[in-house]
Formats: C-alpha cells, sequence, structure tokens
C-alpha cells in the first residue's frame, strides 16, 4: 500500500484516540484546575465506566443502540455518584491538601480496582456498536461509529466550552479556580463546587470510556494507560487550561496514532513519558500555557 | 573618618521592577561598618523589597550590591549568608515544631561548619546556641516546642537565629511589630548590646525605637531614597515630614 | 543525652530480638521475616527522603530496581559473582539517583511527584523495552552458584533460609545504625528543618538544593542495596519490582509505621506482610487490602505506629 493511505488511517485512528483522550484529559485538568487535586484514580473511572456499560448493556436486550444509549447515560451517571461519594467521605475530610489527597486517590485505585477484578473478572468483554456502517473513503472504508466519536467528543468539548465560559455555573468554577477565598467571600458555597467538579470529571472519563468500549474492550486494567496519557496531555497543555487540554489531546492522539506506526509502541511510550517529565521540570506552565501567577 | 575603611555594604542603581510597578528604583546606598541605620518610610515604600534584595531573597531588576567591597548581586541568597548577612523575617519563620534549641542549633551549627577548623561537636554546639539563647533570654525554654512559646518569644527565637550565626549584617525587618512596652524596652536594650558585634539594618514603624537605635536613619518612598541623615536632622525635615511623619 | 542514651539501647534491643527470631520462628515465618527485612531496607532508604526530608516520591521503584539489576543482570549475562555484582548495583543506584534527583527537584510539591512517577515509568518500559536482556514482566532466575558470598573464608550460601535470615538482619542493622545517626547529624537536622521550613534554612545559609540532593543519593543508594539483596537472597529479578505498585509499597509501608521515624518502616513492613498474610487466607483481595490501609491511614492516622507511639507517650524516639 502506498504511503497515502496509511497516513490518512493514522491520522483518523490518531483523532479517535485524540477525541477520547480530550474528554478524558478535561476531567483530570477540570479537578486540577479547581479543586488543586491530581486524582490518581481517574484512570479507575474510566475503566469503570466502561464496565458499567458493559453490564447496562448487557441487562438491555433488544437493538444495540438501546443498550449502548442506556449505557451512555446511566454508566456517567453512576461513575459520577460513586466520584461524589468518594469526595465527601474522604477528600473533603483531608482539607485537600495536596500530598495527603494523592495518597488517598492512589488507595482509591487499588480499592476500584480491586472491586472491578472481583465482581467483573479478568476477561475483556466487548460493548456493540449502536450502529454498524461503514463509510467509503477514497483507499478504503472506514467505520462509521469511530467517526461518529470523533463528532461526539467534538459537540461535548463545545458544551463543555459554552457551561464554563457563558454560564453562571462555569464562572463559580472559575471563581473557585482563580482565588479560593475570595470566591467564598461571595457567597460561592466552595465546598459543594468541589463535590460537583470531582463528579463531573470523573463523569467525563466514564463518558470517554463508553464511547470507547465498542471500539476497545472493557477490562479492569484497562485505566492504566489513558490516565498516564491524559497526565501527559494536562502538563503539557498547561494544568487547568481547556484549549490547551484540547490542543495537547489532538498533538498526543494524533503523534501516538502515527508514531506507533513506525516504533515499537513501549518506544514510543517511554520517549514520550521522559519528554513530558521534562517539560514538567523545564517548563512547568505547559508548552501552551501562560506563566502561573 | 569614615572614609578610611570603605563601606561594609554598597548598592549602586539598584532597581527591581514587578511589572510595572517600581518596588525600588535605581537606589544608591551605603552603610559603614559598625552603624545602626535605620530604614523608615510609608508602607509600600520598597524598603522589605530592598533588604530582600540585599540579602539575597529576590534578585535585581539592575544594578550592584556590594558586600565587604565584592559584587554578590548574582550570589545565591545561602552564600550571602554565609558571608556574613543575616535576615530576620517581618513575619516570623522560625520551626514551629522543633525546640527553641534547634532552631538556634541550625543557624549555630552553620557557622561553626564554615569555620571548617574543627568539626562542630555537642560541646561547641552547645555553647552557642546557650550564648545566643542568653542574649535573648529565652535560656530557661530551650527544650520548649518553638511553636508553643507565645508570639513575643518567637521573635526572639528569629533574632537568637541571626545572632547564632554570628553575622557581620543583620537585618532586623520590623522586629518589634506586635511586641508590648516592656518587650520593646528590652528589644532596645539587646540591639545594644548586639551593635558591639554586627553592623545593623533595621526596617522600623516605630519613631521611638528609631530614635532610640538609629545613628543614621535612610528614609525611602516610592521606591527611592527621599532623605539621609541623623535622626535629629531627619525629624526636621520637611519633605520627610510631608511624605511619612504625617504632614 | 539520656534520651540519647534510651533510643540506642533501644535499637539494640530490637536488633537483638529479631536476631533471637531466627533461632525460634518456625520455616515459614522466618521466610516472611527475611523478604519483611529486606523490604523494611527499602523503606528506610525511602523514609529517608518522603519521612525526613519530606520530598514525597512515587518513583522509588527505579532506585530498588536499579540495585535488583546493578546486580542481576551481571551475574546473569556475564557471570560475575556477588561482591562485584553488588558494587554495580550501588553505582547504578547513586548515579540514577543523582541524576534524577538533580532534574526532579528543580520541582516541588505535586510536580515532584508526578515527575517522579514518571520517571520510575520510564525505566519501568525501559525493563521491557530491553526484554532481550531482562526478559521483562518474565523475568530472570539467577543461577544458584553465583548467589554464595565469600567472606572472611567463609562461603555464605544465600539458598540456605538461616543464613539468608542472618543477611537479611544484618543488612537491616547496618541501614538502621546508618539512619540512627544520619538523623542525629547535624546534616539529618538540616534535612528535617528543610521539610519544616525551607525558606528559612535558605535564609540561615544552607543550600537546600544541595542537601535535598544528598538525601535523595542517600536514600537511593538504600533501596539499590535492598534492591540487589533481594535479587541475591530470592535469586529472581523481573520488571514487576519497577512497577508503580513497588513505588506505592514503601510509602504505604513508611506512612503504616510512621514517617520520620527510625523503626516505623521496619514496623510498618512487618505488620502490612503480616496483614496482607492474614487477609490473604480469607479473601484474594489483596489490593483491597492496600488500598483502605492507604484511606484510612492517611484519613485518621497519618502519623503512623510509632509516629503515634513519639507523640503521646515517648518524645525522644528518633
Amino acid at each position: 500500500m502506498a504511503f497515502g493511505p496509511y497516513l490518512l488511517l493514522a491520522t483518523l485512528e490518531g483523532l479517535v484516540t485524540a477525541a477520547v483522550l480530550a474528554l478524558m484529559a478535561l476531567g483530570l485538568s477540570l479537578v486540577f484546575g479547581v479543586m488543586r487535586v491530581v486524582n490518581v484514580a481517574h484512570g479507575e473511572f474510566y475503566m469503570l465506566g466502561a464496565v458499567l456499560a458493559w453490564w447496562v448493556a448487557s441487562f438491555f436486550g433488544g437493538h444495540p443502540a438501546l443498550g449502548f444509549l442506556a449505557a451512555l447515560v446511566l454508566s456517567p451517571i453512576m461513575v459520577a455518584t460513586i466520584a461524589f461519594l468518594a469526595e465527601r467521605l474522604v477528600l473533603r475530610r483531608l482539607n485537600y491538601e495536596p500530598e495527603a489527597t494523592i495518597v488517598a486517590t492512589i488507595g482509591l485505585l487499588y480499592i476500584i480496582q480491586q472491586l472491578a477484578l472481583t465482581f467483573y473478572g479478568p476477561d475483556a468483554r466487548p460493548v456493540q456498536a449502536p450502529f454498524d456502517m461503514r463509510i467509503a473513503l477514497p483507499w478504503f472504508g472506514y467505520s462509521g461509529y469511530k467517526l461518529a466519536v470523533i463528532a461526539a467528543s467534538i459537540l461535548l468539548i463545545l458544551v463543555a466550552w459554552i457551561l464554563l465560559t457563558r454560564t453562571r455555573l462555569g464562572l463559580i468554577m472559575r471563581a473557585t479556580q482563580y482565588d479560593r477565598e475570595t470566591a467564598q467571600t461571595f457567597a460561592i458555597p466552595i465546598d459543594r463546587v468541589h463535590a460537583g467538579v470531582f463528579a463531573l470529571g470523573a463523569g467525563l472519563a466514564a463518558l470517554a470510556a463508553v464511547l470507547i468500549v465498542p471500539i476497545q474492550q472493557a477490562h479492569y486494567l484497562m485505566g492504566h494507560d489513558p490516565l498516564l496519557l491524559s497526565f501527559i496531555v494536562v502538563i503539557i497543555g498547561g494544568l487547568g487550561s481547556l484549549r490547551g487540554t484540547v490542543v495537547a489531546a489532538l498533538l498526543i492522539g494524533l503523534s501516538d496514532g502515527i508514531i506507533s506506526m513506525f516504533f515499537s509502541p513501549t518506544l514510543a511510550k517511554m520517549l514520550a513519558t521522559l519528554l513530558v517529565a521534562l517539560v514538567l521540570v523545564f517548563r512547568p506552565q505547559g508548552l501552551f500555557g501562560v506563566a502561573a501567577r | 573618618m569614615a572614609a578610611v575603611t570603605p563601606p561594609l555594604l554598597v548598592t549602586r542603581n539598584l532597581s527591581r521592577f514587578f511589572g510595572g510597578l517600581k518596588a525600588v528604583d535605581r537606589v544608591d546606598f551605603a552603610l559603614p561598618e559598625g552603624q545602626v541605620r535605620a530604614i523608615i518610610g510609608p508602607n509600600g515604600a520598597g524598603k522589605t523589597t530592598f533588604v530582600s534584595l540585599v540579602c539575597g531573597r529576590i534578585l535585581p531588576s539592575s544594578g550592584s550590591i556590594l558586600f565587604d567591597g565584592r559584587e554578590i548581586s548574582h550570589e545565591p541568597a545561602h552564600r550571602r549568608v554565609r558571608a556574613g548577612i543575616a535576615y530576620t523575617f517581618q513575619i516570623t519563620s522560625i520551626f514551629p515544631n522543633l525546640t527553641v534549641f534547634d532552631n538556634v542549633a541550625l543557624a549555630a551549627q552553620r557557622h561553626l561548619l564554615d569555620q571548617k577548623r574543627v568539626r562542630p561537636t555537642e560541646k561547641t554546639l552547645q555553647d552557642a546556641c546557650t550564648k545566643a539563647l542568653d542574649q535573648v533570654g529565652l535560656a530557661q525554654r530551650a527544650s520548649h516546642r518553638a511553636g508553643n512559646l507565645a508570639y513575643g518569644h518567637q521573635r526572639l527565637v528569629e533574632i537568637a537565629m541571626g545572632l547564632a550565626l554570628r553575622p557581620r549584617l543583620l537585618i532586623l525587618d520590623e522586629p518589634t511589630q506586635g511586641l508590648s512596652d516592656e518587650e520593646i524596652e528590652a528589644f532596645i536594650r539587646l540591639v545594644r548590646e548586639i551593635r558591639r558585634e554586627a553592623t545593623i539594618l533595621l526596617i522600623e514603624h516605630n519613631m521611638d525605637v528609631v530614635m532610640a537605635l538609629a545613628e543614621c536613619i535612610t528614609v525611602m518612598d516610592q521606591g527611592r531614597i527621599l532623605a539621609e541623615g541623623p535622626p535629629a536632622a531627619i525629624r526636621a525635615d520637611a519633605a520627610v515630614q510631608q511624605a511619612y511623619l504625617g504632614g | 543525652m539520656m534520651a540519647g542514651a534510651k533510643s540506642f539501647w533501644l535499637h539494640v534491643a530490637v536488633v537483638l530480638v529479631l536476631f533471637a527470631l531466627n533461632f525460634l520462628l518456625p520455616e515459614y515465618h522466618r521466610g516472611v521475616f527475611s523478604r519483611a527485612m529486606v523490604l523494611a531496607v527499602f523503606a528506610m532508604g525511602y523514609n529517608l527522603a518522603f519521612g525526613y526530608t519530606g520530598l514525597l516520591s512515587l518513583g522509588h521503584a527505579m532506585f530498588f530496581a536499579a540495585g535488583l539489576y546493578g546486580a542481576g543482570l551481571p551475574i546473569y549475562h556475564l557471570e560475575w559473582s556477588a561482591w562485584p555484582a553488588l558494587g554495580t548495583a550501588l553505582l547504578a543506584g547513586a548515579a540514577l539517583a543523582l541524576a534524577v534527583g538533580f532534574l526532579a527537584l528543580r520541582t516541588a510539591g505535586v510536580a515532584f511527584m508526578i515527575v517522579t512517577l514518571m520517571f520510575a515509568q520510564v525505566f519501568y518500559l525501559a525493563t521491557l523495552y530491553f526484554g532481550a536482556y531482562t526478559r521483562g514482566e518474565e523475568g530472570l532466575v539467577l543461577p544458584q552458584a553465583a548467589r554464595a558470598l565469600p567472606l572472611l573464608g567463609w562461603n555464605l550460601v544465600l539458598t540456605d533460609p538461616p543464613t539468608r535470615y542472618m543477611i537479611a538482619l544484618t543488612l537491616l542493622a547496618s541501614v538502621l545504625a546508618i539512619t540512627f545517626l544520619l538523623v542525629r547529624s547535624p546534616y539529618g537536622r538540616s534535612l528535617i528543618a528543610i521539610r519544616e521550613n525551607e525558606e528559612r534554612m535558605r535564609m540561615l545559609g544552607y543550600n537546600v538544593f544541595a542537601n535535598k540532593l544528598g538525601a535523595v543519593v542517600v536514600s537511593g543508594v538504600i533501596c539499590a542495596t535492598a534492591g540487589a539483596a533481594y535479587g541475591l537472597l530470592f535469586g529472581y529479578i523481573g520488571s514487576g519490582f519497577a512497577s508503580i505498585q513497588y513505588s506505592i509499597l514503601p510509602l504505604l509501608w513508611v506512612l503504616l509505621g510512621g514517617a520520620a521515624t527510625t523503626l516505623g518502616p521496619i514496623i510498618g513492613t512487618l505488620f502490612m506482610f503480616y496483614a496482607v498474610d492474614l487477609a490473604s487466607s480469607y479473601t484474594s483481595a489483596y489490593m483491597l487490602v492496600v488500598g483502605l490501609a492507604l484511606i484510612l491511614l492517611i484519613l485518621f492516622f497519618p502519623k503512623g505506629i510509632v509516629g503515634t507511639i513519639r507523640e503521646r507517650w515517648l518524645p525522644w524516639l528518633p
């Protein structure tokens, strides 16, 4: 096959990765930006989203679209509820102290992973795509569902952007992000904002997972790599910046797709991780971020 | 007479800008060895920024700082401290979870390690700490947890740490803030004793303390030196009255 | 002085009790103790950085693994004997700690945690990438013949359980002595002070960066020693020891036993070993135990066992 088709395929696959990654990283970035909490369990919320999606979809019989749509609604809500409880029961009691919350979310990671292993098992299980359609491209046919994932992600990010910049809720969140104390004096219920943001962040991860399960199967260890990738995205994009997150997700998603066609995936991961660690050391505000206050 | 020995501290054209704000603006300053100098001025005049530039907590935008004739404006703070500049914080900054003794020992062991003649032993360390604590009158409380002391005593721990460094220049940033009248009296006596060993640069709002201690006063306003001279002259200066003394 | 003597004899007593246990413990528990003591050394190394200096690293598995591979690879591929392999292990640990410390210490707090996590991840991926030499997750089993330490005319056979126990104990006692002396020295005092108030230390004339770097290197070398000993004593080296889990475990052990206490890491490691052992007779949910322990500790017991004892009853514990 010629170079052109290869590149097109790699670009499309990269866009799918970027679409899912952007949603997930957005959740991580929101939680860090507003709460200053590094949520190490974010990957497990993603995994939980996928596993619950399988569970919901297999509960509903009939047309695959029915089960998928039910999962798309129910799974993120369930995950958000779990995150909400975790925030109330654990993180709040730690006063959001950065080091303590990292240790606590590591604990959460282990617990969720073990529960998934115990109740869901070690097998990988697929969820059927809501529709099965191939779209003819110049050189090959391509899964219509994957294109739909890209479209859905764009849509969701637009919604998030409007929510953050054009609504009162977004204003409250941004106010909390910039200056906790002042926000408090303006009678913003910081406490509820935090719980809501943590739930929202986890919900976004779950949403990303539901979108991906028809392509990748649900498995109890599936949260690990996306966690690392979304860390990379958030760091490169600049912590807490929406635009940076989206740009970085595109960059990482596309380069991941293209690089892994030429290099071994392990080497690619190694170099990417090293690069990001160095970005954090030498340019902590991210490649696209503005220097912090 | 002062011309024979060069001043201990000299700044030339020293500036520090924060964005558009000229916190310190082209300051020329000289401090002879052995003097007690007070810097006064309204809030935001740039006093703390100025001494922070001297001790290296922040770096200058331009200009130079000479300590004992040596250019130090690009040296990191810890080297300047070891060259003999000690800084006591405006907002008390001690080690609250350590004992008073350990607080002072951290300063004393730094000085002892730098002497390089002998390894600091338990004994030499103990002696140095006891001396500094005696000077400020806290020897009885050496084994207390520093964070449990009353505020006035915490300020004294701060000063004892400065003394234990055996500095040539001791910078005191608003040392009497929040102290009672008796504590201020004791502080004035303490500084009179310290001045026999070190040159003192004092930022102070309390004019009674300034008049009691300073041999020379520098008045700062909006990042610049407005006036400089002996206390009596400063008191009489019309411009100073206008800017600061509430004219 | 009194407190110094008291805590010195307490440490001697702990070592003597562990020595006696070699003759009292049944075979199975002697094995558990041997393993736990080597890993306690790992925890003690971690404690120096995390507990005493306040550097919360999430990547110490790389130092442990540097020792493990630093000793194991020359033995397996170059047929070296144990002593020189131990030397390369320590060198590997020191070099890695120096490089990682030099870069990571430019950051602080959360960024430091993530950077160390990422460097450790790079190390882990490297052990997979060079699978031709390391055989990745599957790992290597060291040849029986190489697992012996010739010492003063004796030949200590590392596969013999009582010998293994004694070597683990010797290592533990030496590292305990080193940390005991270190944390009571002027250097140890300055590390604790850096943890408490970094800016003040700078203004007392301390080169904070150099002091922290020193702490990371000493910590890394101790962890590498533990890794090398683990490889030599138990004969297996694999990528699993470089994984994130082995960065989290020492954190857990130190938190449980008590951060910034000399005996905490030992007690925490032993305690956790038996907690998991006990739990596994009821359930296979090993990760659940670890996860719950982490959350409960950080919520209700952040000072750990020895830390709480020190706070309530024995303020002289180092």
